[in-house]
């Protein structure tokens, strides 16, 4: 806990407070996007913004799991629970999660779904084991932190010989969506953002570690500062960011290594390795199909694939076109631009994905930061 | 205390191996013999004593509180107390948070078939126990016997009557700006110290359900600021959920401080682990106080030199707000809300 306290301490926040503002050219604007979701909810749950000056911008990414799922494999998630007798298996997040017409698993568990939010994959694993009669479906989504456990549950049910056990397998790749979002901008097919930098993940970075973000300090001249999930992580590496832009460097610079090493987590990573093969392209919610982008499962584990297992056919999916989710994910606009937020669109009652995670960018400025009144934060730029 | 003459019966509940069954609820001569047994040995209390099936009193001037509360807690004991003491608790706390000096509980039970005497009796001792160092007399109650897998074990329903004396006016709606928010001890420790068993999660240094009576303290700090404007007990929801009941009834904004709210390092970390924010987490012997600014040192002096309000620290400020927003200034310096809670608190996934 001592350990904790260290990374939230106020002197050394308002330290790095100056620090920061006394380097700041006051001539000119800051942009920078925190990847993760977890930045996202710290940088809100800790007032981090009030302790930047006002022309550092913060963009919240597209980190967040449940935010990035598209519409139509939430309806694949709802159609599968509802056309196959299955128990099916996934995070709290993803229940509140808006389908096509408003669906939803929690909704479709109130018609009679059998559907279970679980903590890991490993509490779906006891479920299959303690259901034998039944079929048992692990809807896995998530970054590089979730995949190695996915990993590790395919790998045990083919020793155990699970045979009522499998994996819809939504697992994503960051670097791939790192790549899209600055290609959007750098191919003027989004309107445009230009990023200074990237506020670089946490945990994915401790699974991945610092090499696969080289090829945006090479080719798209961005630095990226690797930070951990405490406040007092993230405003040291708004700093770094700022220092690195200030002299016109662009690299990749790791202000987690209590956690992250330069090669990442070797066993890791070879485990996903021998379980997954990526996906030639895949749909994300706001960055359309990106290439090279998620993980399918290898044919030497299909026999767990769901996706093989059961046929499930819905019909195309319909994004609710009020939801401005899609250009929040890309930085494009802020949660108050989005014309339903607050109204009627809220955690209570979310009507896009960005309102149902504490990660998303609009949960967590109706949650910590819509006090501010023109809470626009352009109103800093 | 009236002297009872007990129903023969031919063997004594026994109290170490025996179990609930369908006759303990059937108004039989088992219902009897465990009345008289467990609850009547237990609670000792007069009115009880006359087995009526309604207690009879008169009540001291001023106007009457009432309150019910029905516990469903799991697991049934956790560190610092159990469903039994907790019911307790919970219901003179109520009357208490209305200003009013509890005087007499009733208690229903709801009981599984196959649920072990031994632990009714643990969960009854507890509850005499609670009565006793408050001060209130259990008068009435009531057994009723479910079928197996009907139940959890042990359902307990305590409602309470208490009587407010004249000039006393706490009430939700009266916060005013200015006024003063003042907390008696470490907040989050009840629910942490349940989810903890619950969850199977074993914690470094074991944290205590801060389940209790706050009666004995309501009445020192109603006797030296009668002016109190609000007080409120932060169960289910913890501060957060009550501060925006309150925000709301009475129309005004809340400015807390976070490095102020007294919360335990253990109940830190632990809500670290699990993913939640101890402002939600729900108190057991906690309450809130609004005061108007020019009593709250006298009454953060009143709270501290009781037992119970050792810890008692001011923690924010009422503002004017006509949005009724709850906003903290954060450790590090910022300011973020403090919203309702949408839906239960869940772990994160990443
Ligand atoms: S406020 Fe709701 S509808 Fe609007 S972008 Fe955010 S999640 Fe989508």
């Amino acid at each position: 806990m001592k350990y904790i306290e260290e990374f939230r301490d106020p002197e050394l926040a308002q330290k790095l407070r100056q620090a920061i503002a006394a380097e700041v050219e006051t001539n000119r604007t800051y942009r920078f996007m925190e990847f993760c979701g977890g930045h996202t909810h710290a940088i809100a749950r800790y007032g981090v913004e009030d302790l930047l000056p006002n022309n550092i911008k913060m963009i919240h990414g597209p980190g967040c799991p449940v935010c990035v799922l598209p519409v139509a494999r939430v309806d694949v998630a709802i159609g599968l629970a509802t056309q196959h007798d299955v128990i099916l298996c996934t995070y709290a997040d993803l229940l509140r999660v808006p389908g096509s017409k408003f669906d939803s698993l929690i909704k479709a568990r109130a018609r009679g779904a059998d559907i279970r939010m679980v903590y890991s994959v490993t509490d779906a694993l006891n479920i299959a084991a303690e259901n034998p009669g039944r079929q048992v479906v692990f809807f896995a989504i998530g970054f590089e932190t979730t995949t190695p456990p996915t990993a590790v549950a395919l790998t045990l049910a083919q020793k155990r010989g699970l045979e009522n056990f499998s994996v819809h397998c939504n697992h994503v790749l960051t670097p791939a969506a790192m790549r899209a979002i600055l290609g959007s901008h750098k191919s003027g097919a989004a309107k445009k953002v230009i990023l200074d930098g990237f506020v670089g993940p946490a945990h994915v970075s401790a699974v991945i570690g610092t090499k696969p973000y080289h090829e945006f300090t090479r080719d798209y001249q961005k630095p990226v500062v690797i930070a951990g999930f405490e406040p007092l992580d993230v405003m040291q590496s708004v700093l770094q960011l700022v220092r690195q832009t200030n002299e016109g460097r662009a690299e990749v610079e790791n202000e987690y290594t209590r956690a992250v090493a330069p090669e990442g987590n070797k066993k890791a990573i070879s485990l996903m390795d021998q379980v997954f093969e990526l996906r030639e392209t895949f749909e994300w919610r706001g960055l359309g199909y990106v290439p090279d982008s998620a993980l399918k499962i290898r044919d030497c584990y299909g026999e767990f694939d769901a996706e093989k297992r059961f046929l499930v056919e819905v019909p195309a999916a319909r994004e609710n076109k009020a939801c401005s989710c899609g250009e929040i994910l890309r930085g494009e606009k802020n949660p108050t631009e989005c014309t339903i937020f607050g109204n009627p669109c809220t955690p209570e009652n979310p009507l896009g994905a960005c309102m149902v995670s504490s990660e998303g960018a609009c949960a967590a400025h109706w949650t910590y930061g819509r006090f501010r009144a023109d809470s626009n934060t352009e109103k800093k730029a | 205390m009236s002297k009872r003459k007990k129903v023969p019966t031919t063997r004594k509940l026994d109290l170490v191996r025996g179990q609930v069954d369908l006759s303990h609820g059937a108004g039989g001569r088992a219902m009897t013999q465990l009345i008289e047994e467990l609850f009547m040995d237990s609670f000792d209390s007069e009115l009880l004593n006359r087995e009526h099936d309604a207690a009879m009193f008169s009540l001291p001037p001023g106007r009457v509180v009432m309150s019910t509360d029905s516990f469903v807690v799991s697991p049934l004991f956790f560190p610092g107390g159990n469903i039994g003491s907790l019911a307790v608790h919970g219901t003179v706390n109520d009357l208490a948070m209305g200003g009013g000096v509890p005087k007499y509980l009733t208690a229903g039970f709801i009981l599984e078939e196959g649920f072990p005497l031994a632990d009714l009796a643990r969960i009854v001792t507890s509850m005499a126990d609670a009565a006793h160092e408050a001060g209130v007399a259990i008068v009435s109650g009531d057994t009723k016997v479910v079928e197996k897998g009907h139940g959890d074990g042990i359902f307990i329903n305590t409602a309470g009557v208490g009587v407010v004396p004249g000039g006393v006016e706490t009430c939700g709606d009266r916060a005013r700006p200015g006024d003063v928010i003042l907390v008696n001890g470490t907040l989050g420790d009840h629910g942490v110290a349940v989810m903890s068993k619950r969850e199977n999660l074993t914690f470094s240094s074991e944290i205590l359900s801060d389940s209790q009576s706050l009666n004995g303290l309501v009445a020192d700090m109603l006797a030296g600021v009668p002016a109190m404007r609000v007080l409120r007990d932060p169960t289910r929801g913890g501060l957060g959920a009550t501060l925006n009941e309150i925000a709301h009834q009475s129309g005004v904004g809340v400015e807390l401080e976070e490095p102020q709210i007294p919360i335990r390092r253990e109940v830190k970390s632990a809500c670290e682990l699990l993913g939640l924010d101890p402002l939600y987490v729900a108190n057991e012997g906690k309450l809130i106080a609004i005061s108007p600014p020019e009593y709250a040192d006298r009454l953060l002096a009143i709270m501290q030199a009781h037992p119970k309000g050792r810890e008692a620290a001011i923690i924010g400020r009422v503002l004017k707000d006509d949005r009724c927003f709850v906003r903290m200034k954060t450790q590090l310096g910022g300011t973020r809300m403090v919203d309702w809670m949408a839906g239960e608190q869940l772990p994160r996934i990443c």
